[in-house]
């Protein structure tokens, strides 16, 4: 059924590696990091008590939706740059199912999300006060869970942007400001009711409310509604986006 | 050659009255023909006259709105799985993926395949053994066309499309193009391909179908349908004898002479045209400095049928 998928993961992954912005940009947010972490770690460490709440928790929680979303955003453009190319054409035409052209690029790029979030925890542990009790484990899983179903989102888009040119835009544009009302700078009951409206129609509020609640250490099970709604959203606009997907 | 039994005088591909739309524009209209077994035939008609449309959906990329298709006796959209092992596609302007190896992309397409041929082999009787290595984005245009043929050919297909092969190619990249097109011949295997080139077409087509505005305007070998629609032959007689001109117009089979300078064109019909000028030469003693014929060409055939020349 999904005929070649590790050979094409593989690929893909030889493919990205090759690419100038490649390594570097799966690893310039750790380096990011390693640099805040040494100009201001020692200082942090030593007012742990004092942190407000949206320096020690909301800030982890927005640094790994800004990598989620931006892998979203490439996987888009990456897509896009395909089917100008010609190249989905060209694999149309082979015995290789759509599907697992998809897949392999999904793959390919939470599997290069996860080093970099991992490589974050890591150089953040080092440098930063961290409560011992944040379930590490649980919250990447979450983060994955959030990343797949923000990327289904990604994939709608993809599948109705003609150009490689406006994709990555246009996938930006609709992204990024998803973040603005996602209750983490602004808690969903103070905003209006239109925007909380469509708030609550975006997946990203779901996810922040996953991850802050998982990332207190509440469990999943506190949190069911968020994950039934965000498989619901990924089953929804995956079934649109293969309705719609176009590979010209 | 060998043909399986299966196959035997069957059409490889026979389409007929197929009609595409897209939106209001007729994209190709009531075009039937059929491909023979071991052939290469060729669908030749300017730039969007519906050759590439036709094609892919001979090759089940698209559905006709209209007509029925058999490819190796099967529907190619509700069979596509089936076919796909046993077709061979090359697209126009089709890319791969920038950074990937020759022989990275070569032994991917053979691993989708159920038995595919020998990858390396393949590599080298394309000539790209030296640049297995090389990234796509490194290939030359002519090198990229070769890669493509390679992927067309790598399930050992019976039947393979080249869709513009050699558009944008320099002359040199394009006599090698075609001596491989040729290769894939004698293996045995049926070549269907579309070219705007009418030298491409006359030089590597048995049989070609002319296709203008989305219609077929006739089908044949191409010596045959020029003797068909340009029957006539030029002789170009270089002389400096003031008699020449008259005793050209008394020939029986000349239509019309004209001169510029110390050229005379007599245009004739076929047949014993050039045998009545060379005894016409020789029976009045005329010196002749230069002696040489044209004979139409494909190119000729497409002005006279169409009523306008093929845009390049």
């Amino acid at each position: 059924m999904m005929r070649g998928l590790w050979r094409l993961t593989w690929l893909e992954i030889k493919i990205f590696l090759r690419e100038p912005l490649g390594v570097f940009g799966t690893l310039l947010p750790v380096l990011i990091f390693v640099v805040f972490g040494r100009l201001f770690g020692r200082q942090m460490r030593g007012a742990s008590t004092g942190i407000p709440r949206a320096l020690s928790v909301d800030l982890p929680i927005f640094t790994s939706l800004l990598i989620g979303v931006s892998a979203v955003s490439s996987l888009v453009a990456i897509i896009a740059i395909y089917r100008e190319g010609g190249i989905l054409k060209r694999l149309r035409a082979t015995p290789i199912g759509p599907l697992t052209i998809l897949t392999a690029h999904v793959t390919v790029k939470l599997l290069f999300t996860a080093v970099t979030l991992a490589a974050m925890m890591l150089v953040g542990r080092r440098y930063f006060p961290t409560d011992a009790d944040i379930p590490i484990i649980s919250f990447s899983l979450a983060l994955l869970f959030s990343t797949v179903s923000i990327l289904s989102l990604g994939f709608l888009i993809a599948s109705v942007v003609p150009t490689a040119r406006f994709a990555q835009p246009i996938g930006s544009f609709i992204l990024y400001p998803m973040l603005a009302v996602s209750g983490l700078f602004v808690p969903l009951p103070s905003l209006p009711p239109t925007l909380r409206a469509v708030a609550r129609a975006l997946p990203l509020t779901y996810v922040v409310s996953l991850l802050r609640g998982i990332w207190h250490g509440e469990g999943w099970a506190a949190h069911a509604s968020d994950v039934a709604v965000l498989a619901l959203m990924f089953a929804l606009f995956s079934a649109i986006s293969a309705r719609v997907f176009r590979w010209e | 050659m060998l043909l399986t039994g299966m196959t035997m005088s069957q059409p490889v591909v026979r389409v007929a009255s197929i009609r595409k739309t897209y939106g209001a524009a007729v994209a190709v209209d009531d075009v039937s023909f059929d491909v023979q077994p071991g052939e290469i035939f060729g669908l030749i008609g300017p730039n969007g006259a519906g050759k590439t449309t036709t094609m892919e959906c001979v090759e089940g990329l698209r559905t006709c709105d209209r007509g029925a298709i058999s490819v190796l006796g099967l529907d190619p959209v509700r069979s596509a799985r089936a076919l796909q092992e046993r077709i061979g596609v090359q697209l126009q302007e089709a890319q791969l993926q920038k950074r990937i190896k020759v022989r990275e992309a070569v032994s991917f397409w053979a691993s989708l395949y159920r038995k595919p041929l020998n990858g390396d082999r393949l590599i080298e009787q394309l000539g790209l053994i030296d640049k297995r290595n090389a990234w796509f984005m490194t290939l030359s245009g002519g090198q990229k066309q070769r890669l493509f043929i390679a992927l067309a050919l790598i399930n050992d297909p019976e039947l393979v499309f080249l869709d513009e092969l050699t558009t944008g190619l320099d002359p040199q990249a394009r006599r090698a193009i075609w001596d491989l097109v040729r290769g894939i011949r004698q293996r045995g295997k049926t070549v269907f391909l579309t070219t705007h080139l009418m030298e491409e077409a006359e030089r590597l087509c048995d049989r070609v179908a002319i296709i203008d505005h989305g219609r077929i305007v006739d089908i044949g070998a191409p010596a045959v349908l020029v003797l068909r629609h340009c029957p006539e032959q030029t002789v170009i007689v270089t002389t400096d004898d003031a008699s020449a001109r008259e005793r050209f117009q008394a020939l029986s089979n000349v239509q019309s002479v004209s001169s510029q300078g110390l050229e005379l064109t007599v245009r004739g019909t076929r047949g014993d045209l050039v045998t009545q000028v060379i005894q016409c030469l020789a029976e009045h003693r005329i010196r002749a400095i230069d002696f040489r014929t044209e004979l139409p060409t494909l190119e000729d055939v497409f002005l006279k049928l169409t009523g306008h020349a093929i845009r390049n």
